[in-house]
């Protein structure tokens, strides 16, 4: 069998493994994005308690194996009355993983932030809630979205171990052609090449096109 | 260290009552005494200027009346009533949020380095606090803002963010921002410290202004010396956290007292 002959026999099932994986991905990202702001925005609260609740969040699972974590939400909670299927166990994993890293980036991101902007907002009678969703968090963002983008590429990556629990990702699918034909060069070659067309060609240029954007909005051209 | 707080009056009442005092006001960090035992009484619609050396607690003042730095002992008042306290069966006691947040819609404030928000334009600047919380209508805030603008010579950039503005363009349009919000109060902290010199003369000429046109309590930080004695109808001479010499401008600078303000003078003087 050529190469050729091996993508038009495999290709419906490469295609949906993509669109798994393109799923997980963008679930795992709302997730994970929600996660970071909220966390990050905990970390940076005045009270130790919250403080303290988002550190647990972020220690955990930044300290510990995604793959572990993975495990744990697909076969230990189960042991304690949580039953996800594996498909939301799946992004669910890689969202709360990734969401600890992001809730850094959201923390440095608002720190970086010069202290003249909070006391101008002060100076104008801002409430908190507004300071943070007017002011702050808008430039925090700018200075944010280019580890953003090396974050969501970790992210994208990351989905590949949803094949673990057997989601039908584009890895899984790799992996179940490589079984039935032993072909692993094409199989697993094909599957790499996806993913580096997803992160290059997708999700790199629409990150810059987001940076161009918000330094536009900012007045920074 | 506690405090007897029954020697601070709740409110301040009267034909005399000033706009802005500080009561017995210390502030220090740690071992460092920025502020110690301050009286200061501002007038309504009177122009205050405090100079001397840096570390003399000039801008501590300012900010401390912006709520941007707590204080240690003693009260200031704003308007009559306790900015840095509230009243309490009877008693002052440290002001919570909600009161500071009603006090402070009586001051206003402008910075050295300007503090646009950068990702309005000038006009979002001006409109932003008025909207946001004032809750006026985008069109009488737009109308206030632009009125506002024309006063500062800033119409023409109205809709150009403050990275396309100039330095004693942005302080302008600062200016017309803390306006906008129609404060009691206005604070300039050094605003045109970080002002190229030929440009300088953009701000203080829109402040000459509000100090013709307006009947507002401001209270001005300047190593503008020149400029001090002219619009001011008070400066107050700060050393080591003290007023150490206070009084019109033709005496302060044409006639100082103290030996400290004559030397800090007379070095201001040489470095012009």
């Amino acid at each position: 069998m050529t190469f050729v002959e091996f993508i038009i026999t495999y290709y419906p099932r490469f295609l949906s493994g993509t669109i798994v994986t393109i799923e997980q991905f963008v679930l795992a990202s709302v997730l994970c994005i929600f996660l970071a702001l909220l966390a990050g925005l905990m970390k940076l609260s005045p009270r130790t308690s919250v403080r303290a609740c988002a550190t647990v969040y972020i220690e955990i699972f930044r300290g510990t194996s995604l793959l572990v974590q993975l495990y744990w939400i697909f076969f230990v909670l189960p042991l304690f009355g949580i039953t996800l299927d594996k498909f939301t166990a799946g992004f669910v994993a890689v969202g709360l993983n990734v969401g600890a890293y992001g809730a850094e980036l959201v923390r440095g991101g608002v720190l970086s932030v010069p202290t003249g902007q909070w006391e101008a907002a002060v100076s104008i009678n801002m409430s908190p809630g507004k300071r943070m969703s007017r002011i702050i968090l808008p430039q925090a963002l700018v200075n944010m979205l280019p580890a953003w983008g090396n974050l969501l590429i970790e992210l994208l990556k990351g989905t590949a171990l949803v094949a673990t629990i057997a989601v039908a990702d584009l890895t899984f699918e790799a992996r179940q052609i490589n079984y039935s034909t032993f072909m692993s060069a094409q199989s697993f070659g094909t599957a790499l090449i996806i993913y580096y067309v997803l992160a290059r060609f997708l999700l790199t240029p629409l990150m810059r096109r987001l940076e161009k954007i918000m330094a536009r909005q900012i007045g920074r051209e | 260290m506690s405090e007897d707080m029954t020697q601070f009056p709740l409110r301040l009442e009267g034909e005399n009552a000033p706009m802005v005092r500080f009561m017995n006001v210390s502030k220090s960090y740690g071992e460092l005494t920025v502020l110690d035992q301050l009286n200061l009484d501002v007038a309504p619609g009177e122009m205050m200027t405090i100079i001397g050396p840096s570390g003399s607690g000039k801008t501590t003042v300012l900010r401390m009346l912006m709520t941007l730095e707590t204080i240690n002992k003693g009260v200031i008042y704003v308007d009559g009533e306790p900015l840095t306290h509230m009243e309490k069966n009877g008693v002052l006691v440290p002001a919570n949020k909600m009161h500071l947040r009603r006090m402070r819609a009586k001051i206003g404030m402008c910075f050295q380095h300007f503090n646009l928000f950068p990702h309005m334009t000038a006009l979002q600047n001006c409109m932003e606090g008025p909207v946001q919380v004032l809750g006026l209508t985008k069109e009488s805030a737009r109308q206030r803002a632009e009125e506002l603008l024309e006063m500062v010579a800033m119409s023409d950039k109205r809709d150009h963010h403050p990275s396309r503005l100039s330095g004693g363009q942005q302080q302008r349009v600062a200016i017309a921002r803390a306006l906008a919000m129609r404060p009691k109060v206005m604070l300039f902290d050094e605003v045109t410290s970080a002002l190229d010199p030929e440009v300088i003369n953009e701000v203080t000429g829109v402040i000459r202004k509000l100090v013709g046109e307006h009947h507002l309590t401001m209270m001005m930080v300047t190593h503008q010396m020149g400029f001090a004695r002219d619009i001011s109808d008070r400066v107050c001479f700060f050393y080591g956290g003290k007023i150490e010499e206070q009084g019109a401008p033709a005496d302060l600078f044409g006639s100082p007292k103290k030996q400290r303000t004559k030397q800090f003078l007379s070095a201001v003087k040489e470095a012009v």
